[in-house]
């Protein structure tokens, strides 16, 4: 019996390996981010962040990720003022996803200043980044 | 005898097909003599391609003077009210082409329009603001555009344009979602 829960136990841990598994890119950016002490990512703040609401301007007053990306990230989202279809964010549905430091970086930055209106801190990073990278 | 007849039958065919293919894709047939085009040229930079069009139809570069291009390249940070900052490497790239494929710089009919009827020194950031993208619409209602949720803004050029990313304005390419053709 012990031997099962044993055995029970290194699957688990093997399986959950599985689906958290960091591409590359997300692995280099999360020791970065680490340096700047966003040491303790979490993915249920990331996941927090990425449906609160913050102040916007008079056409576009409640950002949020989810305005464009929507709270369902294996969904398609849709850019709030171009309507331009958006892949959807989550890896186990478009395999391109976080896989370019370049890209992600660029993002972040972008999409931080337009929805909180500052840019993201590493530890705000790193909690999106391991919210994103489970879905 | 009965053969050759096939044969013949055949040949006529395949004439008829190919003849009316290479006449009514007069857009791309026209290229090839650039004066006579009646768009303008398709994006062909596939840097600007991604980063542009990751947000909205990537606009050909033939639609706006160099002035224009300027003047918008030159705040990113607050794009049309968001925020589309370039690192230096991909900016450069991206403002070198927007440069040197402006509407001025082009031989393509459409752009041509666009730079001769701009006003010197006037540089609008936005294609719907420029005199010939004005002329061309003036008669187009709004109920088709901004009041129809298909569309819903003419920056949307591709809704009705259905060639628009391959740089083709045809009136016979239009079609207005909920309305059909366009015939003016």
């Amino acid at each position: 019996m012990k031997k099962f829960s044993l055995l029970m136990i290194a699957l688990g841990c093997f399986s959950s390996q599985i689906t958290l598994a960091a591409t590359p890119a997300v692995t280099e950016l999360m020791s970065e981010y680490a340096t700047q002490s966003a040491n303790s990512p979490d993915a249920q703040r990331g996941q927090t962040l990425w449906t609160k609401k913050f102040k916007g301007d008079a056409r576009f007053p409640e950002r949020s990720c989810a305005s464009c990306h929507t709270a369902n990230l294996k969904q398609k989202g849709k850019h709030v003022k171009t309507q331009k279809t958006i892949e959807p964010m989550a890896p186990s549905v478009g395999s391109k996803r976080l896989t370019s430091t370049r890209e992600i970086k660029k993002w972040f930055k972008r999409n931080c200043k337009w929805t909180l209106g500052r840019e993201c801190t590493a530890a705000e990073k790193a909690d999106l980044l391991t919210y994103i990278q489970q879905q | 005898m009965k053969n050759n007849l096939f044969i013949s039958a055949i040949v006529f065919i395949l004439g008829i097909t190919v003849v009316s293919v290479v006449w009514s894709d007069d857009d791309e047939y026209r290229t090839e003599y650039g004066r006579q085009s009646t768009g303008v040229a398709a994006v062909s930079n596939p840097e600007y391609q991604d980063e542009c069009g990751a947000c909205h139809m990537a606009y050909p570069p033939g639609l706006l003077s160099s002035g224009s291009w300027q003047k918008m390249m030159s705040d990113l940070e607050n794009h049309f009210g968001d925020n589309a900052e370039l690192d230096a490497k991909t900016y450069k790239t991206i403002n070198h082409y927007l440069q040197s494929n402006s509407a001025e710089k082009s031989d393509y009919r459409r752009s041509k329009g666009f730079a001769s009827t701009a006003k010197s020194g006037d540089y609008p950031i936005r294609i719907t603001e420029t005199a010939y993208f004005k002329r061309e619409h003036n008669e187009v209602p709004a109920r088709m555009v901004t009041g129809n949720k298909e569309v819903n803004s003419f920056s949307n050029c591709n809704a009705c344009h259905r060639k628009a990313e391959q740089g083709s304005f045809r009136e016979q390419d239009i079609i207005i979602p909920g309305f059909g053709s366009w015939d003016d």
